[in-house]
């Protein structure tokens, strides 16, 4: 039995059976409206998460599956002081696959060592979130054709965007990939990953402006300054709009580039970049239910 | 000068840090076993000036050389038979420990699931890097708990 707790754990051959299948699912989505007929997804959010739980929900529908599960701690029995490992033994009795978000990280893989059926890590505090990777690959692959030979920049919070991480540390696996990571100071990529990226000798930059860069990038890859992440409510206040994304800085850019964001934004784009063809960040959210329909029919080892 | 006579049959761990075998006692759980244990600190030494010598009369397979080796592996292991050194073991750094050191991780998941034991993975042999199995968290105090 397979489970997902972090987006390395498919090589990228098993990715590309994913990715196909999902594309598949995209062409094809009657041919799978009840793969699922008779199977049940416990969706154990331990804290909210509305659009990673209604993306989960909404897979699972359209593949004829039923939806059961909790959405935050206070209505589960955590609140009576359920341990993670009790829990999931008794929702192993009520389904079939689970997809769980926890605030503690590691809770999923804690989860997933006691589990009788396959469990999804759909976050787990600021340690992973691998289907949000596997939504960016899979729409950089559905856009481009193919993940190689490109430059992306990250923009926005490079420090605690735990996306960001995620998706560098999947992206080094592919040939050809530059970085241009663009932040305020206090915001820089971690020294991990800077260090990983010299000793694998991949091509990358700090800047702190983006418009110098803008013309440069395959894909922008736009990120949300989170308050919860900060101490102090006067750095957040400082940081929160230092990039704003708009008209002026999209005319910079090359006429095929792809703007990402995994969403939810605030002020970082400007909504008068959603009309222009080069915004991906919504058919992204679309992406994001076919790769989580094809990774339910991959862990269930449903064929069709 | 002490003397601590020769023993028959055990282990010697020689070259241990001054001050740092009762410690090592403790991580080893030899107050867990039925055998004749001398703790033997300060003693002189060439290479290190002072040192911690423990010698123990026990078989060596009763010896956990895995957390020995995350906690110092530069100390020698003398392995006695008949009262000779037959062998010196050489210390590898363990691929895994497991409720050895503490996640400090308060996001962690160990920090909340009773019972959960306390799991690290060699990341970096090189840098000689610990992560947490759960959270990933390195920890990076290994050499003051030797």
């Amino acid at each position: 039995m397979r489970h997902l707790m972090n987006p390395l754990d498919f090589t990228t051959t098993e990715l590309e059976q994913l990715f196909d299948l999902a594309a598949d699912i995209e062409r094809n989505p009657a041919k799978y409206a009840h793969a699922c007929a008779g199977k049940i997804l416990a969706t154990c959010f331990y804290e909210p998460s509305t659009r990673t739980r209604l993306s989960f929900e909404s897979a699972m529908t359209r593949l004829g599956g039923s939806v059961i599960g909790f959405s935050d701690a206070a209505s589960s029995s955590a609140s009576k002081g359920e341990s993670v490992s009790d829990t999931i033994r008794v929702i192993s009795c009520y389904a079939d696959i689970c997809a769980m978000r926890h605030p503690k990280e590691g809770a999923p893989m804690v989860a997933s060592e006691k589990s009788t059926i396959p469990v999804i890590n759909a976050g787990d505090g600021g340690h992973q979130h691998p289907t949000q990777t596997l939504t960016d690959l899979l729409t950089i692959r559905s856009l481009k054709g193919e993940i190689k030979n490109f430059t992306i920049g990250l923009c926005g919070d490079l420090k605690f965007g735990r996306t960001v991480h995620s998706l560098i540390n999947a992206l080094v696996r592919y040939e050809g990939i530059r970085f241009i990571f663009i932040s305020p100071e206090e915001l820089r990529i971690p020294d991990y990953i800077t260090d990983m990226l010299k000793e694998m000798d991949i091509p990358y930059e700090e800047v702190m402006n983006l418009e110098n860069v803008m013309p440069n990038l395959d894909f922008l890859y736009m990120t949300r300054v989170q308050k919860e992440r900060f101490f102090n409510e006067e750095d957040y206040i400082r940081l929160k709009d230092f990039y704003i994304l708009d008209k002026a800085k999209m005319a910079l850019a090359k006429d095929n580039m792809l703007v990402l964001h995994p969403l939810p934004r605030v002020n970082e784009i400007s909504v008068e970049v959603d009309e222009d063809p080069r915004a991906a960040y919504f058919k992204q959210a679309q992406y994001g239910v076919y790769v989580r329909m094809a990774l339910i029919l991959t862990l269930l080892n449903i064929n069709i | 000068m002490l003397n601590v006579g020769k023993i028959e049959e055990g282990f010697v761990l020689d070259h241990i840090k001054a001050g740092k075998s009762l410690s090592l006692y403790e991580h080893l759980q030899l107050d867990k076993l039925d055998c004749t244990v001398a703790i033997i600190k300060n003693a002189k030494s060439n290479k290190l000036g002072k040192k911690d010598i423990l010698k123990v009369e026990c078989d060596i397979d009763k010896l956990d050389l895995d957390i020995l080796a995350f906690l110092d592996h530069s100390i020698t292991v003398n392995v006695i038979k008949n009262g000779e050194i037959v062998e010196k073991k050489d210390l590898e750094l363990p691929k895994m420990i497991k409720n050895v050191i503490k996640c400090h991780n308060p996001r962690c998941i160990t920090s909340i699931e009773q019972e959960l034991p306390h799991i690290f993975y060699l990341a970096d042999p090189v840098k000689e890097v610990y992560r947490c199995k759960y959270c990933e968290e390195k920890y990076s105090e290994r050499r003051k708990q030797s």
